[in-house]
Parts: structure tokens; sequence; C-alpha cells
């Protein structure tokens, strides 16, 4: 694969990991960054270089999402890794991590190694398998975390599901933090929110749907912090979506505890009051929030507390959600959405630009130790040029994803991606 | 205040603007008070030996009950019988639903059908709202989950209106389960909105949280909570939520939350009980009182059901033929 040499020029590079917000130019060669022009001109590019002029657009990392769900292998009909490939590129997303909760569950290595395969075979964007924690994600037992680490399994986690028994949490931390493997979890107490189809309070009492308190989350991660505590192991804490936990997580970080935790750009854009009447397309895991929780989401996003975004695409096919509320299939696409949804924060002037670009880009890359999610030399290619400004109507019935589960429906979002590049390919062209 | 006769009344021939009765948080006081002023013409009907009117001649309604309730069932089928409408009775519990087909399948099915009217009671909060995106015809809500309960709220208005003549100032005392009650959602909005002071009784684990927020008064002491109260109105406990679940037993909850003749004396002398049935005798409501006819407007409950019904199809019915 040795294409012409691209140079993107005319660009706003974007780099969190070096700091440089600025003009400049970059040049890509055999998949790999050959050159970045922070602020200065290139000048007169010599050789058989293919120029493409970024016209003052956004030139950033591709993102890299740790936390997406695909139907493959075992539910192709609500995405298969191709079609969820094809959003992600479409989104200026180069990286994926797939949740090990498909159907077998990725507890075996030979899993892992049909996902690698088959992401090979797509040639669209680096897909990651995440390994479950126990086998079949049930809490029960340890799954093979070295031999699911070697397979190429970036971490490990039960998805959806927390791990509820105490001492089967405490061995997977500590057998995992021996081979240096990530834990990622689901805070979520499973007594409290079991049934739940929304947060507790006032809209869910209105509306008379069963609901989970926001403490289920503090609960479970307070535990588990004492586990990392007395294990010495990393944490990711998977999706944290409430006040209450922030604090929790604070805390835990001022006493030094290997943890980070990610929080997803549906709990940071949307709250309870959007599920309005009953619309199933914000039924999510967890559940929507109030308006306090978000407010205190994006401050902890813009203060770093939680330094990762994820998309959480989760897609459910139509059948699975038009259902009455407490009946539907949780979970929302977002390959597509995420970055354009989390540049209302820039728009509006809450965050920095790079600080943003940061929590999709080189914060996720660092923590499962990928070389991308920065504009450095040597690095992969991969990379999303953005038209910042550009309006987009989101139609959910437009977007790739095989299910149009989309919360974004009809939202006017600003920031249009015009080109991926994957190892300097590239994946996606905006007509 | 006089009733105004049936004729006079549908002679003034206000437009209901909605095509559907699916939620109280819909209706605004005028139209609430239009409908009352109907129900209370058709309670005078029901009252008749010749019961039968041709308002809803020509149109289907169809009951699509995916719970079972035998007494709102028969209320809505005699309510559209008497306007003449033709009735059909759906229980999808014990057909399609099993096989695996959605609601809105059902739905999509039964709207070839072509019913003017479906009467729909479900399990879930916001099927009503959900089905009425589907169908082309009027839905009126009988019941979803633990969301409302529209028609109820609105017999338990009328009620209280014929009892005391007005309800703005009543003060209401909504007691029992109410965490899982779609009556006393339906009914705190309906009273709310005409301006009486509602208060809310039980015990915490049955009461929603932030209740406080709902613009009420919530108590954990019924004796407290009835005090003054000129409406008792009781909830019903569904029995397997007891038994240390949400309450540690049957004679715990009596005890403490149980209406009877001692507690009751903290109420307003006139006070006036009701049900929304059925009732759970020596559970949430003592026989003594629940049989009292001095001070229990429950079988009055049953008979403005009918007519309250009767309201609300008719109102529904000539917007129909508008569209028409």
């Amino acid at each position: 694969m040795s294409a012409r040499p691209i140079a993107l020029t005319n660009v706003r590079l974007v780099d969190p990991a070096s700091g440089w917000d600025g003009p400049g130019a970059l040049i890509v060669r055999d998949g790999v960054i050959a050159e970045v022009f922070q602020g200065s001109d290139p000048g007169a590019l010599s050789g058989d270089l293919q120029v493409i002029d970024g016209v003052g657009a956004m030139l950033a990392p591709g993102l890299v999402d740790l936390r997406v769900k695909t139907g493959e292998p075992g539910a192709e009909t609500k995405e298969t890794l191709k079609s969820a490939a094809f959003a992600a590129a479409a989104g200026g997303v180069t990286s994926i991590v797939v949740q090990p909760d498909t159907d077998p569950v990725i507890d075996d290595p030979s899993v892992a190694d049909f996902i690698l395969r088959r992401t090979r075979d797509i040639e669209m964007v680096h897909v990651y398998p995440a390994g479950a924690a126990t086998k079949g994600a049930r809490g029960e037992r340890m799954a093979e975390i070295g031999l699911l680490a070697e397979a190429g399994c970036v971490y490990v986690t039960d998805a959806d599901r927390s791990i509820v028994d105490s001492k089967v949490m405490r061995r997977v931390l500590s057998y995992a933090a021996s081979f240096g493997v990530l834990v990622a979890h689901r805070p979520a107490d499973p007594w409290l929110s079991a049934g739940a189809a929304a947060s507790e309070g006032e809209f869910a009492g209105r509306r008379g749907l069963p609901s989970t308190p926001p403490i289920a989350e503090k609960i479970m991660l307070e535990r588990d912090l004492a586990l990392v505590e007395l294990t010495g192991a990393r944490l990711l804490v998977d999706q944290v979506t409430t006040a209450c936990a922030l604090e929790s997580l604070e805390r835990g970080r001022a006493r030094g505890l290997a943890v980070t935790a990610t929080t997803s750009i549906n709990h940071l854009t949307f709250n309870e009051l959007d599920i309005g009447d009953y619309r199933t397309f914000c039924k999510l895991d967890p559940p929507l929030r109030g308006e306090d929780d978000r407010q205190a989401l994006i401050e902890a996003l813009a203060s770093g507390l939680v330094p990762i975004v994820v998309s959480a695409h989760a897609p459910a096919p139509a059948e699975d959600k038009r259902l009455p509320y407490d009946e539907a299939a949780p979970g929302a696409v977002g390959l597509q959405t995420l970055l354009p949804a989390l540049l209302a924060f820039h728009h509006d002037g809450r965050i920095p630009l790079i600080d943003l670009i940061r929590t999709v880009t080189q914060a996720p890359a660092d923590l499962i130790g990928l070389s991308a999610g920065r504009l450095a030399k040597g690095a992969p290619a991969d990379l999303v040029l953005c038209d910042l400004n550009a309006p987009v109507l989101i139609d959910a019935d437009k977007l790739l994803s095989k299910s149009k589960n989309s919360p974004f429906d009809g939202r006017r979002l600003q920031g249009a991606v015009r080109m991926t590049l994957v190892d300097g390919r590239v994946v996606y062209t905006a007509d | 205040m006089q009733a105004p006769g049936l004729n006079e009344v549908l002679g003034r021939n206000f437009p209901f603007p909605r095509r559907h009765f699916l939620s109280v948080l819909d209706l605004n006081p005028v139209e609430v008070a239009s409908l009352l002023d109907l129900a209370d013409g058709f309670v005078a009907l029901n009252r008749q030996a010749s019961k039968k009117l041709d308002l809803l001649k020509g149109l289907t309604l169809m009951n699509l009950f995916f719970e079972n309730s035998t007494r709102t069932q028969s209320s809505f089928e005699l309510a559209g019988k008497r306007l003449g409408a033709d009735v059909v009775n759906m229980s999808p519990r014990a057909s399609s639903i099993s096989k695996g087909e959605t609601l809105i399948d059902t739905a999509v099915t039964l709207n070839a059908m072509h019913p003017d009217l479906l009467v729909v009671r479900h399990g879930s909060s916001g099927a009503a709202s959900l089905l009425s995106q589907k169908v082309s015809g009027s839905v009126i809500n009988a019941g979803d989950g633990q969301h409302e309960h529209p028609t109820q709220a609105l017999l338990d208005a009328l009620s209280m209106r014929r009892a005391f003549g007005y309800i703005a100032g009543l003060k209401v005392a909504i007691c029992g389960d109410v965490l899982h009650s779609r009556v006393a959602r339906s009914n705190v909005a309906m009273l709310q909105m005409l301006g009486a002071q509602v208060r809310l009784v039980g015990p915490p684990t049955l009461m929603p949280s932030q209740v406080d927020r709902w613009g009420v008064e919530a108590f954990h002491d019924m004796r407290k909570g009835i005090a003054g109260c000129d409406v008792v109105m009781m909830l019903r406990l569904q029995m397997e939520r007891m038994d240390g679940v949400l309450a540690p037993s049957q004679r715990e909850y009596f005890r403490f939350f149980g209406l009877d003749r001692e507690k009751l004396a903290f109420a307003a002398p006139h006070v006036r009980v009701m049900h929304p049935g059925p009732m759970n005798r020596g559970v949430e409501i003592d026989s003594d009182v629940a049989d009292d006819l001095a001070v229990s407007l429950i079988q009055d409950q049953v008979e403005m059901g009918v007519a309250a019904r009767m309201a609300v199809l008719a109102s529904l019915a000539a917007r129909l033929d508008n569209d028409r």
C-alpha cells in the first residue's frame, strides 16, 4: 500500500498531545504522519504529492471511541462490524473498541481473533475488542484475562453488567493488574437499579416510570474504589452520569488511585426531560439524569475529572424501540453524532476546542496504549478533517448504522466531517 | 348548583379540541367543566327507563384491554352502547401478544378494522400515547401502567362536584400506594387544575421520590394527613406489595394506613370517602366505612363512571364528525 503521499494544507491543526491549536499543514506518507507544520508555511511542496486544501477546516487526530456495540457476532440485524465501521468513518472516528457482550461473548481468544480478522477484511477503521472480565460476562468466574489480552483485547469489562459479587470483582482487579490489563466497570447497584427505565426523581415519578436513584451509581463506585485501593489495580469507570458519583471519583483521584472515567455524549447532551412523552430513543442505560447531573458532568469534563467521552454506540432496531417505554431496549447509536455533538461545548464557549478534542483522541488513546490520537511525526495517519462551523441537521434515517435509534434525530448541530483518513487511506469523504 | 339539562349542554356544542383523551395534563379547566356539565346530563339520562341516544350511531368503539378490568371495561361498554355505538371487546392478553406480536403490530391490525374510538388499558406507562401515534381513530386512555387514568379522575371530579357542589377549595387527601397509582397521578393533576388542595398520605416506601415537588403536601401519618379533609380518597394496594416488600404486613398496613372510623374522625365532620375500586376490605378500608352511605361515595363513583365516559366519548365523537 504505497499510495501517493498526501499533503493536507491550509488547515487548523488541533493536536492536544502537543498543545497546538493553530494554522498549519501536514504530510502523510506510507500510512503515517511524515511531517507536521505547526504555524509555519510548508513552503514549496516537492515531489509527487496529492494536495488537499482544507480551506481552514479543523484537522485533528481521528477519534478513539472506547465504547461501541455492534451486533456482530450474534445480532447482525442490529449492526455489523462493517456497518459500524462505515458509520465510524463518516463520524470521524478512526478507532473503536467493541464491547464483549456479543453472542458468543468475547470471553475466549478465538472470538477476539474473529473480530480482528473481520476488521482486517473490512479495511475501514481500527476495531479493537474489549474482552469479558468474567466468563459469559455473568459476573461469576474470571475469564481468561491473560489470553484475551494476548489476543488483542485492550481492556476487560462485563459491559452493561456490574460485577455484583465483590469477591469476584476483587479477584478480577488483582488478577488483571498482574498482567497490566485495564478493567472497565459499570457502576450500578444491581438491586437499586433492577427493572429501572428512568432515573429516580420528579420526572420519573410523574411519568410513572420504574426508576433507579442516582446513588445506585455512587454506591457501586465507592465499592470499586475501595477494591482498587486494596488491589492496586487500574480501573476505568464505565460512564459516570451523576453528580454524586463524580464526588466519589474526585475523592478517589485525590487519594491517588489509578482510576479514570468516561461519560457518554448522550448524558452530556440530554437530560431526563428529553424523554418527554415516552420517547424510547432517549431510553438509555444508564438512564438520562436530571439537569443538575448534566451540568456537573460538563464541569467535570472541563476540569478534567472525567477525561474521556464515549459515544456509547448501542444499536437497537425499530422493533426493539417502538414499544412501550419500560419494554423498549435501551441504548442509542452515536458514532456519527459524537463529534458534532461534542463540538456544541466549543460553540457554547464552555470548553476550549483543544480540551474537547483531547477527550476523544489523546486521552482514550493513551489509556489503552495506542500510538494514534495525536498529530505527531511517525504516528498513524488517522485523521479527521472537520468544518467546525458547518450546520448539520441530523436525520436518523440517513445514518449509516443499520439501526437508526438516534436521540439526535432532528437536532441541529454544528460541525461537519469533510474527510476521514485511517492509516493514510481516505475512508470517508463528504460529497 | 342546578345541573343544566342534557339538551342544553349538547346544544352548546362545545367543540372538544382534541382527537385523543390520554392525560389530564392535556386538558384545561374550561374543557373539564364542559365535560362535567355534559356528564351531569348523562347521569340524569342513565336514571331514566329509556337510556339510549344515537350520538355515536354508526361509530365503532373498541375496548382493548391488555390488563383485565371488568369494571372499567363494562363501564366503557355501557357508555358506548348507551350512546348508540357498536362496541367490540378485545383482550389481546389471551391471544396475539403472547405470540410475540408487539403493541404496534396489534394497533396496526386493529386500525385496519377502522375503530372510531379505541379504549386502551395497558400495563406500561405511555402505552396509550404510543398507540395514539399509530392509529387513525381516537384513543382513550383507560389506564397506562403507573402513569394516568384520566377518565377515573373525571368521574371522581364529577362525584365530588355533585356531592359538594364545587371543587375549588376542597381539601382532598389521597391515601395509600401513591407510588404505583395511575389514579393518584391523574387525580392530583385534575384536582390541582380545579383548585382543590391535595394531600398525599402513605408510608415513604409507597410515595414517589420528590413528591413534594408536585405541589402537594405529603404525610406519612394518616391521622395528620386527613385532619380536616373534606374528601378522603383511598387507593388500592396490591396484596403482593405487602409481605415485607413495600409494607411489612397486611395487619401493620391496616393499623397505620387503613381507613377506619377512628382515623376518619380526624377528617372534617362532613367528610366523604372515595375509592376507585376494587376494594381490599380490611386492608386499606374498613367495611364499616366503605358501606356507610352517609360518608361513602364509592357507589356513586361507579354510577358517575358511566356518565363521565359517555361525556368523553360524545365529545370525541363530535370532533370525529367535524373531521369528516
